[in-house]
């Protein structure tokens, strides 16, 4: 439990890192107390478990670990609209693929484990990377192409990393971050240090060959591997049936146990994060299925409403939503008043504006990063154009 | 006939070519010399011992052919003497003993110990965790290995044959060669990919593939070709030590030549060719197994009276361009002999960068010898005119030296 509360408030720290000088200290203050109560919330949808046992419907938190859900989740839903709003205004272009309603598989995720494990994702990266301590500035930043953005401005919104606390990307092709993932768990087995690796996919993913051949190797080298499918119940715009015989991912690994968890339930999430950590550490690879839900399209050219209702979507706000679900549990166990939450949501919405405004002074990359970063150290030749007019050769 | 008459017109694709004069000695004179020369004679009848036969007429050629060219000679030095598999298998030993974060994957290298034999033993002495037989999933476990050298182990995977990592292209292409750019310098892939490609004998479309000219393309991936015992070994090490991904190119047909290697340690460039016969008449470009062809015919020419510069190009990509430059500027001709496919191989690029760079110093249009545009064929015949031949090579240079 220490373990849990010391990674939540480090995430929590690092998302104010940026702007923190001018973020009322008071309220802050307030709110983040260091209430380490502890606190048993049931799930409201139990585990379903595929070869293994299911872990508890009890989950034990803090209140200080309720309200930093609350504002990291807050946070990341702002962060994804101001994104859409940007993307609207032209300033960014390209693929943007956006992560609201799924929040509380980030940070659920993040409370159960160390930075000191491994997170690989696909294109919806931007709150995974922000949950692994990466700030505001460098999203907006690497979304509008500058020099500040986590990739320098080179990845874009499929390509965020963050070498330093785990974070291994941000891949553009569907499943191929799958056996990457793997490789992550194998490195980590061949330093014996103790870490897992928690490789994302979606339910598109979980019908590629690759995810299968990995699972395999994973299983057969016992490797710290746990393989997490968000199911968001859409690949693009084919729904899960459509796409899958047996859409119940968590027992699609056959000999790999699964677990099918409510991915809208952070605490839920973290319970499972915990188990499947423990799970991997001692008998190889698990996958877990995460229940979730997207609220946009697939990127910002699905209007997202072509092959589900608006119904269906609305719905889920209403009934299944991951901040409102915590909204709730902080009230009814007055933790917070209802003015508070909606002073933390005016607070975070100040920090992603003034990380906008930062990432808009950010200049874009010169020239010369064109180059840099082809190789890790500079040759001879600088690298090949795709006109080959950057070969040349200096004669004597 | 036809196919012949395809070859002479691919080959006078490149400038004014008479296709007669190439046609007449592919046809008459090319089985017998190459009866004579031994590896050229691909009637198989594939059985082991067959095989190591052959291979040991092909050491007695490379090594008569390594001890004519004046460079990098290394046979009257004192050293040990070993195979082409033995060297890449001793510069991969020694990189092991070196560096606990080398590891090696792929189809049978453990217990099996390769199926060219470059891994073997390692399985015993470095044991399960470094010497991984992998399922047959090259995209999964190369995935794996770059995932691995993402958090600073290096790997080095091998592809059975050539032909299969094109079942892990996407792993190579989008991940491995683009993963350093795309993150900003956060993350560095030391991996090697290596693996054994080329024309061998008879061994069908799918087994004879040389995929450099598909790997070419991908920015950030560095290729290398090792051609003798000597810079296999120097290459591997090298490979394995570099900080990039780095394809390294293996040739069926080269694993048993037989060199007399330094007993000291040593490791070759990445980035540099190698001068294998200086000369003043032209430049001849070549790289992997076409350079015993291009010694054969060198021969020949030495002969006929012409004294041809003959270098190993070695680093596919990028090419030393300050070697071949300061021979175009020597020679003011090139041809360029490869193993490669005629459309967008190797040749091809290296006859834009040498056309970009040093056009001014051409005193005559560049003439590229590379393999017809077909699936090898089973066939032996067939098979051999598939690729370019030494009788071809020295038509081209008496072309060139009109």
């Amino acid at each position: 439990m220490a373990l849990a509360h010391v990674a939540s408030s480090t995430s929590r720290s690092n998302l104010l890192r940026p702007i923190s000088a001018f973020v009322f200290p008071n309220l802050r203050r307030q709110l983040s107390t260091d209430d380490t109560r502890t606190l048993t919330i049931e799930t409201s949808v139990p585990f379903t478990s595929h070869k293994c046992e299911s872990p508890s419907r009890s989950v034990e938190t803090t209140p200080s670990e309720l309200l930093s859900f609350f504002r990291d989740m807050a946070t990341m839903r702002r962060m994804e609209i101001a994104a859409d709003s940007l993307y609207k205004a032209k300033l960014i272009r390209g693929f943007c693929h956006l992560y609201d309603g799924q929040e509380a598989v980030a940070v659920g995720m993040e409370a159960a484990i160390t930075k000191k494990d491994s997170i690989i994702t696909a294109y919806r990266d931007h709150c995974t990377f922000l949950g692994r301590g990466g700030t505001l500035l460098e999203v907006f930043s690497e979304l509008m192409g500058r020099i500040d953005g986590c990739s320098k401005g080179k990845g874009g919104s499929m390509h965020f990393y963050k070498k330093d606390s785990g974070f291994y990307g941000g891949h553009g092709i569907v499943g191929a971050q799958i056996p990457l993932g793997c490789g992550l768990a194998f490195a980590q087995k061949y330093k014996k240090d103790g870490t897992v690796t928690f490789a994302l996919y979606g339910d598109g993913a979980a019908n590629q060959g690759q995810l299968f051949e990995a699972l395999n190797i994973s299983a057969l080298w016992d490797l710290p591997a746990i393989l997490v499918c968000e199911n968001n119940h859409y690949g693009m715009g084919t729904a899960e049936w459509r796409a899958a015989k047996s859409p119940s991912y968590y027992k699609r690994g056959d000999y790999v146990p699964g677990l099918k968890v409510d991915g809208m339930d952070a605490l839920a999430v973290k319970q499972a994060c915990k188990f499947a950590k423990e799970h991997a550490l001692k008998n190889g690879p698990i996958i877990l299925e995460m229940d979730t839900y997207r609220y946009h399209g697939h990127s910002m050219s699905d209007p997202g409403s072509t092959y589900r209702t608006r119904d269906e979507i609305s719905g889920v706000r209403q009934e299944r939503d991951p901040i409102e679900r915590i909204r709730k549990l902080i009230l009814s166990h007055d933790l917070a008043t209802e003015k508070e939450l909606k002073d933390t949501e005016k607070e975070v919405r100040k920090l992603v504006d003034d990380a906008i405004a930062q990432a808009k002074e950010s200049p874009m990359p010169e020239p010369h990063e064109l180059f840099s970063n082809v190789y890790a150290k500079g040759y001879g030749v600088e690298a090949f154009g795709a006109d080959r007019k950057e070969v040349r050769a200096v004669l004597p | 006939m036809a196919t012949i008459v395809g070859a002479a017109t691919a080959l006078s694709a490149s400038k004014s070519f008479d296709s007669r004069k190439l046609r007449l000695p592919s046809r008459r004179s090319l089985p017998v010399s190459e009866r004579k020369g031994s590896f050229l004679v691909v009637r198989s009848d594939g059985s082991e011992v067959h095989k190591v036969h052959r291979a040991q007429k092909l050491i007695a050629n490379a090594v008569a052919t390594k001890a004519d060219s004046s460079a990098a000679s290394t046979a009257s030095k004192p050293g040990h003497e070993l195979l082409l598999f033995e060297a890449l298998r001793e510069g991969l030993e020694e990189e092991m003993d070196r560096d606990p974060t080398v590891c090696v994957m792929g189809e049978d290298v453990g217990h099996y110990g390769g199926s060219y034999k470059v891994t073997k033993g390692l399985a015993t002495k470095y044991g399960d965790l470094r010497v991984l037989d992998t399922p047959i999933a090259e995209n999964s476990f190369t995935g794996m290995g770059i995932g691995a050298a993402m958090t600073g182990l290096r790997p080095i995977v091998e592809g059975m044959n050539m032909g299969f990592l094109l079942l892990a292209f996407n792993q190579i292409s989008n991940n491995c060669g683009m993963l350093h750019y795309t993150s900003g310098g956060q993350f560095k892939i030391p991996i090697v990919i290596r693996g054994p490609g080329g024309v061998g004998r008879q061994l069908g479309a799918e087994h004879s593939q040389r995929l450099e000219s598909y790997f070419q393309s991908i920015p950030g991936i560095q290729m290398v070709a090792c051609s003798t015992p000597y810079n296999a070994k120097g290459l591997m090490k090298a490979a394995i030590r570099s900080e990039n991904p780095v394809i390294l190119f293996e040739h069926v047909l080269l694993y048993n030549l037989k060199e007399r290697i330094p007993d000291e340690e040593y490791v070759c460039s990445l980035e540099e060719a190698e001068m294998v016969r200086p000369g003043e008449h032209v430049t001849i470009l070549t790289y992997s197994r076409m350079r015993y062809h291009v010694m054969q015919a060198a021969k020949t020419l030495v002969n006929k009276g012409y004294d041809p510069e003959v270098i190993d190009i070695r680093s596919l990509k990028p090419f030393d361009l300050h070697t071949i430059g300061n021979s175009v500027k020597k020679t003011h001709r090139v041809l360029i002999v490869e193993e490669c496919m005629r459309t967008g191989g190797i040749g091809a690029s290296l006859t834009a960068a040498i056309t970009e760079n040093f056009n001014d110093y051409l005193d005559a249009p560049i003439i590229c010898l590379s393999s017809q545009d077909v699936p090898t064929p089973y066939a032996g015949t067939l098979e051999e005119w598939t690729v370019v031949q030494p009788a071809q090579i020295v038509t081209a240079v008496e072309q060139l030296c009109q």
